[in-house]
């Protein structure tokens, strides 16, 4: 039934991936259908990341749900989007730079919603008009998304009894007619899309068992209860609320809780009593919280108690972006607290990364008594993908305990060789101690004298720079004399720039930290033997991590140079190819 | 037949520690140090089990002088710590001590909360209307024409009501005790920690070097309600009205009973299944 | 005041007021210490021994006896604490010996009058008797001190002058 104009050519398939961008506002319901896209393709075999673009409204404001699919795990969004399908044009053009298009591209409008805008259009893509509402109407209840969703499926291929699985799953509560009205709209919009001549299938897979479905807040928070978190204080906060709301009815199933704090000077302060129970905690938040934690930072690192502090990065700085992502907070994450206050700081690489990760801050915190900042961020936090289950870990965090305490005699603060004092856990006989954010001698009693603060301080000091990190600090990848450094999600966008690279014949080597603090300078050093350059990519202005790196490995500085940009923008791998080309030619 | 020496029974000198207190002497801390000694040992449960949980000033120097568990933190933070360590580990006695500039100035917020969060633990404020640490600046206590090197003129600011404030905020159990009356103090803090639920005894305790004139307080106090108020209501105007110097349990809600929900335990491998595709 | 009942109770009372005692000069000897006041710290340190040799001493004479166990506020004290305990206000750290022994003094003369009013108060015999006895053993206290405050200088004008200002030191 040709009731509109045919599209003729295919869609360029790009990387054996392929993206969309779904957009609406007042209440299209974009989310959910890209949601239900992602889902369908999972359960098909496909790996996906799906991420979102809104507007400032709470309700009914401007949406666009961005979902790329593929054959391989993704950690990166995509250069362009191969379909831009808009149910209508409200204020989308304010996500222009969000949903990069190019000649390649096609987009799909309602005509009874109006021209494409024109900074959209500028892109050169190609354009059909699609009657999404009309068609709608003929449905009773019918909406729009629904529609737009069978047609987004029918293009790649999905089959058509899977999303009405997942639509049923999804719609079911709201009654028969409901479900009746989505699965026509469905089906319509899966006809509309085979009479077509629109391809982006992916290549064919089969549905593969053990793969996770979760969002990077998810991630963080499995991963810190595998570590063996079970207490948690927060104060709610974009982006890492969802964090939280998702532990708050798990914990207690696990013998946990988690409790909501007045602010964040409180939800620090009570995971911190939580720490000194013996219990290993937690607390979640952005940049804004993480700025009034810092004294509690000082506090834990002082009094040695064990920490984790997860910050789901926004753009700052002060209240900032939001709901957009950045890595501008890893001074704060290193440096954050008076006096000389060394502390962990880890980032986890991608939402797959950030199970295993989020369960090694644990055990470092515990081991080495601690805090131990995870930097994640807002386009990992909230972005939901699909990665393959990760490995059971059965390694758990433990706390270095003393063998036979004498009444009276146990001294907290003990100068060790490894600088981990044996820690009580209250309610052991014999075992009293103040935890003591004045300066203490190994008693624990407050001191001033110059020779307790310098002990305490060297044995901080030294129990940091002598832990046997592993070989989790960094993923190594490649070989050359060239080689970027990364940390944190950046990796995901670089791995791809390089291997389109390196097929070419660029030979260069990749090196994600994950360990930021303490500085693992011999590994990098030896990480870096044989290559002549190395470039530091970050999503912030003042080059964060490639400073830190001049300034504590400064011997490294002649080879290293930086590509640092300021979000919300995220990294995409063309952006990386195209800067390591030049940069590696100059 | 018992024996004088009973080495089951304990003793309030089983919960003083070694350390020398650094407090003037004449410091009104020193009564409520005894007072609550006195009290720990009249409840019977050995110091390991005991905590007490502080944050910045002369009197938040407390748990150092004990010995149970304790934690000194940060200036107005001693609640929250107190509070977590309560939740996660509720099989402890958690007693939270400090002054009236870090329990109701910079921890003024977690105070409100503490009271509302009803917690099961003790909360006992040094007040003596000065910030001692420091050297005699005004706290949200101090009378309003008092003279201090930083507000040379008073500060012109109506002081606080900790106990009506405490009533406000949901606090189910609040009194008042004076650090010259250890005996009569141990009583409260008696009552107060074997309440289940935030017990807030408010302390009147003279810093004699920095408020000389509060060597009157002994002189100004006087018996509280003959019965501890049961509607928060009357409590908070009996409160308000009353010169801030009437001692005892002035306010003790109706036993809330405290929820108990009860969670079928599992495996972590059992979350990790809303995941899985 | 209340009366007293029993032999148990009378010497939970009389022991609870040397063992106080002796903590609170404990106590104070070692404020004075700590604030480098040797001389007063000496003075208190001697009283709380004294203190604790008249706990033996009756722990002694109670042998047999099974003592009342008394909640701290349930003691029929006639002040906020027991008889002979220095309230902790009355310390001043610049204070003189001649100071700690009119602490004494205070403390041993409440203790004569609560051994007084509880020999005339009790319904009991045997405390009677008791009570009139220890009562005369601390009007020999008494005189002790007032022999002992005799040889102390009184306080000069100006004792407790400090010139430095006080330091904050958190």
């Amino acid at each position: 039934m040709a009731e509109f104009p045919r599209f003729i050519g295919k869609l360029h398939m790009q990387q054996e991936t392929v993206a969309f961008a779904l957009a609406g506002s007042g209440g299209a319901g974009v989310m959910t259908i890209g949601a239900m896209l992602l889902e369908a393709a999972a359960r098909a075999g496909y790996y996906g990341l799906f991420s979102r673009l809104s507007g400032p409204q709470v309700r009914g404001g401007e949406a666009a749900a961005l979902v790329r699919l593929g054959t391989r795990e993704i950690g990166a969004p995509p250069d362009r989007y191969d379909l831009l399908l808009a149910i209508d044009w409200g204020h989308v053009e304010r996500f222009v730079q969000e949903i990069p298009l190019s000649t390649n591209s096609l987009i799909i409008g309602d005509p009874k919603m109006g021209e494409v805008p024109a900074a959209i259009a500028a892109s050169g893509a190609r354009t059909l008009q699609v009657p999404l509402a009309a068609e709608a109407q003929k449905i009773p209840g019918g909406r729009p998304n629904m529609i737009a969703l069978g047609i987004v499926a029918g293009f790649t291929g999905l089959p058509q009894n899977a999303i009405e699985d997942i639509v049923k799953g999804r719609i079911g509560g709201k009654g028969e007619a409901a479900i009746d009205a989505s699965v026509a709209g469905l089906k319509r919009g899966y006809e509309m899309a085979a009479s077509l001549d629109v391809d982006v299938r992916l290549p064919a897979v089969a549905a593969a068992p053990g793969r996770w479905l979760l969002t990077g807040n998810q991630a963080v928070g499995v991963g810190v209860l595998r570590g063996g978190v079970r207490f948690v204080a927060s104060y709610p906060i974009t982006p890492a609320t969802e964090l939280v709301e998702w532990m708050a009815p798990v914990l207690p199933r696990l013998g946990g809780q988690l409790v909501q704090a007045e602010d964040e000077l409180s939800a620090v302060n009570i995971a911190l009593g939580g720490a000194y129970g013996g219990v290993p905690s937690m607390t979640a938040t952005s940049g804004p919280g993480l700025s009034l934690m810092v004294e509690a930072l000082g506090l834990a690192t002082a009094a040695e108690l064990p920490l984790v502090v997860v910050d789901v990065m926004r753009g700052g700085p002060s209240t900032g972006i939001p709901t957009k992502s950045e890595q501008s907070d890893l001074n704060l994450a290193i440096y954050g607290a008076h006096g000389d206050a060394p502390r962990v700081v880890v980032a986890p690489l991608s939402i797959a990364d950030a199970v295993p990760t989020a369960q090694w801050s644990v055990e470092i915190a515990e081991a080495l008594q601690t805090p131990a900042i995870l930097l994640s961020d807002q386009a990992m936090g909230q972005s939901r993908a699909v990665i393959d289950a990760p490995a059971p870990d059965t390694t758990t965090a433990t706390r270095i305990a003393p063998e036979e305490i004498q009444p009276r005699a146990y001294k907290r603060y003990a100068l060790t060789d490894s600088g981990v004092s044996p820690m009580t856990r209250p309610g052991q006989p014999n075992g009293q101690w103040i935890a003591e954010g004045l300066t203490h001698n190994e008693a624990g009693t407050p001191s001033s004298a110059a020779q307790d603060h310098h002990a305490q301080l060297a044995k901080r000091l030294r129990k940091l720079q002598q832990y046997d990190f592993g070989a989790r600090w960094a993923q190594i990848e490649g070989e050359g004399e060239l080689a970027v450094i990364t940390w944190g999600s950046t990796a995901g966008a670089v791995r791809e720039a390089l291997a389109r690279l390196r097929p070419r014949g660029t030979q260069i080597k990749h090196i994600a930290l994950r360990l930021i603090a303490p500085l693992q300078t011999e590994r990098l050093t030896q990480a870096l033997t044989g290559v002549q350059r190395a470039l530091v990519i970050e999503l912030n202005q003042t080059a964060q991590l490639h400073r830190y790196l001049l300034g504590h490995a400064p011997e490294l500085a002649p080879r290293l140079s930086g590509h640092a940009r300021p979000g919300p923008l995220p990294f995409r791998p063309a952006e990386i190819e195209q800067r390591i080309d030049s940069w590696s030619a100059a | 037949m018992n024996d004088r020496v009973d080495t089951k029974r304990l003793d309030a000198k089983d919960f003083k520690s070694d350390v020398k207190p650094i407090w003037c002497p004449g410091c009104g801390d020193f009564g409520v140090l005894a007072a609550l000694t006195r009290a720990l040992a009249m409840l019977g449960r050995p110091p390991e089990q005991i905590a007490v949980v502080s944050g910045i000033g002369c009197s938040s120097r407390l748990p150092a002088y004990t010995s149970a568990y304790g934690f000194h933190g940060l200036h107005g933070r001693a609640l929250p710590v107190a509070t977590g360590l309560k939740l996660a580990r509720p099989d402890l006695e958690v007693i939270a001590v400090g002054g009236d500039g870090d329990g109701y100035s910079i921890g003024g917020n977690h105070f409100l909360h503490a009271c509302r969060r009803n917690v099961d633990m003790a909360y006992i404020v040094m007040d003596n209307r000065v910030y001692g640490m420091t050297k005699g600046q005004p706290s949200p206590t101090t009378e309003s024409d008092w003279e201090a090197d930083i507000a040379p003129e008073g500060t012109g600011l109506r002081p606080f009501n900790p106990t009506a404030l405490a009533v406000a905020a949901g606090a189910t159990f609040v009194a008042r005790g004076f650090s010259g009356d250890p005996n009569g103090l141990a009583k409260l803090m008696t009552d107060a920690i074997q309440w289940r639920g935030f017990a807030f005894v408010e302390v009147l305790s003279p810093c004699l070097t920095f408020r000389p004139e509060q060597k009157e307080w002994k002189e100004m106090t006087h018996a509280g309600p003959a019965e501890p108020i049961g509607d928060p209501a009357r409590a908070a105007a009996w409160m308000l009205e009353d010169d801030g110097f009437g001692l005892g349990v002035i306010y003790r809600a109706s036993e809330l009973p405290h929820p108990v929900h009860l969670h079928r335990v599992v495996a972590l491998a059992e979350i990790e299944q809303e995941f899985a595709l | 005041m209340t009366p007293i009942h029993s032999l148990p109770e009378f010497y939970a009372h009389a022991l609870a007021i040397e063992e106080e005692a002796a903590a609170r000069y404990q106590e104070l000897g070692d404020q004075m210490t700590e604030h480098h006041n040797q001389a007063a710290a000496e003075l208190f340190f001697w009283l709380a021994g004294l203190e604790r040799q008249h706990a033996v001493d009756i722990g002694k004479r109670a042998q047999g006896v099974a003592l009342a166990q008394i909640a701290p506020w349930d003691y029929k004290w006639q002040s906020a604490e027991s008889p002979e305990t220095a309230s902790p206000e009355s310390a001043h750290y610049l204070m003189t010996p001649w100071h700690a022994l009119e602490l004494a003094l205070a403390n041993e003369k409440r203790a004569v009058e609560f051994f007084e009013t509880v020999a005339r108060t009790t319904p009991d015999d045997a405390v009677a008797r008791l009570a009139r006895e220890f009562a005369a053993e601390e009007r020999i206290h008494v005189s002790y001190v007032e022999q002992a405050l005799a040889k102390e200088a009184d306080p000069t004008a100006g004792w407790d002058e400090d010139l430095d200002d006080p330091q904050a030191v958190e």
